[in-house]
């Protein structure tokens, strides 16, 4: 029976921010804490 | 079929806690702003740079609560996008850099000459090797050697130094090197690096 050999040639990939970076600012969200008090801002990151 | 969830309810939830909101957003938008970035600075790592300080202004813009959801969620990313990239190519054309490419290399025109740790450790040996077999020629020629290679004096100053003739001293510089070369052959000793 007859074969196919081809393969998948699409080797471009789409520009896309690694998963890392992505990890990184859920991170960095998780550990802001922004606190508002008497008209002033304090930020506190939690780590 | 994937559910699309608009972006401005997950922007309330996420300012209301929901930090899954977030995950949604970035990976709902990651690959339309990336290569937004991307073809303005043609670079994957700076891109991945201005990607995070993007987001990290909108967390805190969004934490904040100063978001008021008048446009839309992703121009507004974007115009924060583009102010980084700008900001980028200020920076870069302040301080100019110079990468080469393929084809040509800076470091081929400039380069440190000086040796490696290894090398330098490698010369200090053989250095201190041939200072000891130095030792071992007669004194007339070790003396013109030394004064020669160590002082870097010329023939003429050796000669007038060691009160003998220019061709003396050449005669002594000229054994005294054969007669290194023949201690280091009888003591069989590899001073190469």
């Amino acid at each position: 029976m007859a074969q196919i050999y081809s393969e998948n040639t699409d080797k471009c990939k789409l520009v896309k921010t690694s998963d890392e970076t992505v990890k990184f600012l859920l991170s960095y969200s998780r550990s802001l804490n922004i606190v508002k008090h008497e008209g002033m801002t304090f930020e506190n990151n939690l780590n | 079929m994937e559910l699309q969830i608009d972006d401005s309810v997950l922007v309330r939830d996420y300012m209301s806690g929901d930090e899954r909101a977030l995950e949604i957003l970035i990976g709902k938008h990651n690959q339309r702003l990336s290569s937004f970035i991307y073809s303005k600075v043609l670079d994957r790592t700076i891109t991945e740079d201005i990607f995070q300080d993007t987001f990290i202004k909108v967390i805190k813009t969004l934490k904040r609560g100063s978001y008021s959801e008048e446009g839309k969620f992703l121009p507004w990313v974007m115009r924060i996008a583009h102010n980084l990239i700008i900001d980028h190519f200020r920076k870069t054309r302040r301080m100019p850099k110079f990468e080469g490419s393929d084809d040509f290399n800076i470091f081929s025109v400039i380069g440190d000459d000086r040796l490696n740790a290894e090398k330098q450790l490698i010369k200090d040996q053989i250095d201190c090797d041939l200072g000891v077999l130095i030792q071992e020629l007669p004194d007339d020629q070790k003396e013109v050697l030394v004064m020669r290679i160590y002082k870097d004096m010329s023939f003429k100053e050796i000669s007038e130094n060691t009160d003998v003739s220019i061709n003396t001293a050449l005669g002594r510089m000229r054994y005294a090197l054969i007669n290194l070369r023949k201690i280091i052959e009888k003591k069989n000793i590899v001073l190469t690096s």
